[in-house]
């Protein structure tokens, strides 16, 4: 047996972690609306980045409908098409992804996972929710203003953002900016939180190599994000000087329909480089929750501790320091100095490296495990195929020479939305399944989770992967119509309809989701405290669904890492994180 | 994007030397021994407050990096690059900004010692020396645009607006903290109480004194 090599501390009283005075709702406002519970804070953000992803989700269907049946219905337009693309990027990535995966599952799961009774600043966390759906509601509203929302593009470039050529120029940009602006100001108090609640309220025992990776990945992505969000603040505050003040941040001399206007000097470029100082992080920002995530439920649902949990660690915090520097090569075709080309492609190639570190751990954690084909299961299995799918194209458009000719055509439309759309949207869905009877004491469907992967899984592939062949044909992304164009072959217009119809299906079958989730709500089986026999803290809570403080009485006290499943000896094939020492039971140390 | 790069890799170090202290060489999964010999959590020693508000600087730090940033690379990238000349005003400004900042260091040592009349009189310089701050720079913002330099007219007049603006709004943030010290302070809650907020309320002013400097030293240069 693997005898412990710590030397007995001195000094630590019974509970390390100073009790903190507990914010007692009174009323029922307090208590379901206005809540300081992070509990209740995580379902208000996950319940509101999921409708804001339901309007995407919408808008992806206009979208579809158009690129499949250009000339038999029309029912949006150029101008409403450039609406629809941008409003769909900005609110999958920054309004769903972002807010769900960091303030959702981080509000949920952190104090639990850590062994804390809530977030360290409740009321301050509270406020982020709040700030955050202003800035959805925003964001919306300029649906209803005169011009619409902004037809930018999600990445808001300047020039062409605030002129009269694109839709939107009128009102729609000053909200998305003003929206984007209010976010980041509501992130940034929820952040705060994640970060600091890792750091100082995780219960006796929980060192940080014991934390489950679920929570390494979130810590580390709102350290990210607390550091990326403002050159997105500052690309807005600038851009919104520009257009509203007439400043020249951005914007150079220019002539707009015919006459020339007061700019002079700007550069887009800068834009381009807060844009990316920023757009580059949040992928990670992104995937790293997903990443974590997706650890947990493999480990949970194959029985098996997971494969290199140090080098799991490490790879997350790599990839996270490395996501820093390589903003640039969204750049390429902006022009720079080959030797820029040459550094940034090097360090994005680099990331490979742990990321397929990653790749190859959660394989060798499913090797030879006990693998329950359960729906979070399903979905985790799906993740690690799409990941691989979108992080392979990701080696072609790291390279500077291969991306050129392929910027600007479906092929990118295809590598991002397999590498950030499809698998992070993936392990959300596995992770609703996986936590959704600790949130509600209940177990979804799981006849309707399975049919519910199955179209998404396979729906998402007849989406995405044709959409790699029309991209190295050469089919332009942004395009409202082809037209004949004598570069394209008449049968991408075909494939093109494919993608429109599985689009449609999974859109569809995502109503099936809800159903589940609306449904399971008051007719699934009960749950019990702990129904996939997990080893982590959340599952070990003295109530189900947790009550206030978490804990009940006394704090847990954590005796183990979170990984010891079927461990030789073990009464069960798993040991909960706060069960202390079992005689007999350890895994020998490792050669 | 020089500056914000240093700034990334000075954090990065902090991390990196934080990190080398969480044992991540650790092999968890050897580590259920009896049950009172497991580590600490390692957490829990500082208040929660005091690393919130260190990451919260960090988070102020990069947001004016990035401007400092885009301030020097606009400046580079076009010839149209035209400095204001920076009122006179800025200098004594400056100076009640210290002398604010010398105040909550008056403030802290005050609370420590559990001197109430002296932590009053500190917290009450500190609050209206730095109001005094912000009215001068709102009049060195009038001067300036009165002499002609609006914020289209040039990049540069455009970023000093927008700096001196958002260090202003920063410093207001702090004034709402700043008042709530006061408040339970003039309440009559004991001095030695107050030592954390005003050790909060003190370290957040000595870092927007910095940030100002820093600011004041990019416009001088631009």
């Amino acid at each position: 047996m693997g005898e412990a090599t710590l030397e007995p501390l001195e000094g630590v009283g019974p509970a390390e972690v100073p009790e903190v005075e507990l914010y007692h709702a009174t009323s029922w406002w307090t208590k379901y609306v206005f809540s300081q519970d992070a509990k209740v804070i995580a379902v208000q953000y996950s319940g509101t980045a999921l409708a804001a992803g339901f309007v995407a989700l919408v808008l992806s269907w206009l979208m579809r409908l158009q690129l499949g049946f250009p000339e038999s219905l029309s029912i949006i337009d150029q101008n409403q098409y450039y609406q629809v693309i941008t409003m769909h990027g900005m609110i999958m990535v920054v309004y769903l992804l972002t807010a769900l995966l960091l303030g959702g599952f981080g509000n949920y799961l952190i104090p639990l996972m850590v062994g804390a009774r809530d977030m360290v600043f409740p009321y301050m966390n509270m406020l982020s929710y709040w700030v955050y759906l202003l800035a959805v509601l925003v964001l919306m509203a300029s649906f209803f203003v005169p011009g619409g929302p902004t037809g930018a593009g999600w990445t808001l470039y300047p020039p062409q953002a605030i002129l009269s050529g694109t839709p939107g120029h009128e009102y729609g940009i000053i909200l998305m900016l003003v929206s984007l602006i209010i976010f980041i100001i509501g992130f940034t108090m929820g952040g705060l939180n994640y970060v600091v609640t890792v750091l100082q309220g995780r219960a006796r025992g929980m060192t940080m190599m014991r934390l489950p990776l679920t929570v390494w990945g979130i810590f580390t992505a709102s350290v990210m994000a607390l550091l990326a969000f403002p050159a997105l603040f500052v690309g807005a505050v600038m851009l919104l000087f520009d257009r509203l003040l007439g400043t020249s941040f951005f914007m150079p001399a220019i002539v707009e329909m015919g006459q020339q206007r007061d700019y002079s000097g700007g550069s887009p470029i800068l834009f381009q480089h807060m844009f990316w100082f920023f757009g580059h992080p949040e992928v990670y920002i992104v995937a790293l929750p997903a990443f974590g995530i997706v650890s947990d439920l493999i480990a949970t649902h194959a029985r098996r501790n997971i494969f290199g949990y140090r080098m799991m660690v490490w790879a997350i915090l790599i990839i996270g320091f490395l996501s820093f520097v390589v903003w640039a090569h969204h750049m390429y075709v902006s022009g720079m100095h080959p030797y820029f080309g040459f550094f940034f492609a090097t360090t994005t190639l680099i990331i490979a490296v742990p990321t397929a570190i990653k790749v190859y751990n959660w394989v060798l954690t499913l090797w030879r495990g006990d693998i329950h084909l359960t729906v979070p299961m399903l979905f985790a299995l799906g993740f690690i195929v799409t990941f691989v799918n979108g992080g392979l194209t990701g080696l072609f458009l790291g390279n500077a020479v291969v991306d050129v000719p392929l910027s600007d055509t479906m092929f990118v439309v295809a590598h991002f939305h397999m590498v950030m759309g499809v698998a992070p949207i993936l392990v959300i869905f596995g992770a609703i399944y996986h936590w959704y009877p600790k949130v509600t004491g209940r177990m979804p469907d799981e006849a309707l989770g399975k049919f519910h992967f199955w179209v998404t899984f396979i729906g998402s592939y007849l989406i995405f992967f044709p959409l790699h062949y029309l991209g190295l044909m050469g089919v332009p992304r942004r395009y409202y119509a082809m037209g004949q164009m004598d570069a394209i072959p008449l049968s991408t217009g075909e494939l093109n309809q494919v993608v429109s119809v599985a689009a449609f299906v999974v859109g569809f079958a995502q109503l099936v989701f809800v159903f589940n989730m609306v449904w399971s709500l008051r007719n699934g089986t009960p749950a019990g405290g702990n129904p996939w026999h997990a080893t982590t803290l959340e599952w070990q809570t003295p109530e189900t669904p947790p009550g206030h403080g978490n804990w009940g009485k006394e704090l847990p006290v954590v005796y183990r890492w979170a990984y010891d499943y079927s461990v030789p000896g073990a009464p069960e094939d798993f040991l909960p994180q706060n069960q202390p020492p079992v005689a007999g039971a350890a895994r020998s140390a490792e050669p | 994007m020089t500056i914000i790069l240093v700034l990334v890799a000075t954090l990065a170090t902090i991390a990196l030397w934080w990190l080398s202290q969480q044992r991540l060489a650790a092999k968890p999964w050897l580590e259920s021994g009896p049950g009172d010999s497991f580590p600490e959590s390692g957490a829990g020693r500082v208040p929660a407050a005091k690393v919130g508000l260190g990451v919260f600087l960090a988070v102020v730090s990069a947001l004016f990096a990035l401007f400092a940033s885009a301030y020097s690379m606009r400046m580079h990238m076009a010839s149209d690059w035209r400095s204001p000349p920076l009122p006179w005003l800025l200098w004594p400004n400056t100076g009640v900004l210290f002398l604010s900042s010398a105040a909550m260091v008056w403030a802290q040592a005050a609370a420590r010692r559990g001197q109430a009349e002296s932590l009053r009189a500190g917290l009450l310089i500190g609050g209206a020396s730095a109001v005094l701050f912000l009215l001068g720079q709102v009049v060195a913002c009038r001067q300036l645009a009165a002499a002609g330099f609006y914020a289209a007219a040039n990049p540069a007049n455009a970023f000093f607006y927008l700096l001196t603006a958002l260090h202003g709004l920063h410093l207001m943030g702090g004034l709402v903290a700043l008042g709530r010290t006061g408040a339970r302070v003039w309440r009559g809650a004991p001095a030695r109480q107050m030592t954390l907020s005003v050790d909060l309320c003190g370290a957040y002013w000595h870092f927007l004194l910095l940030v100002w400097l820093a600011v004041f030293a990019l416009l001088l240069h631009g």
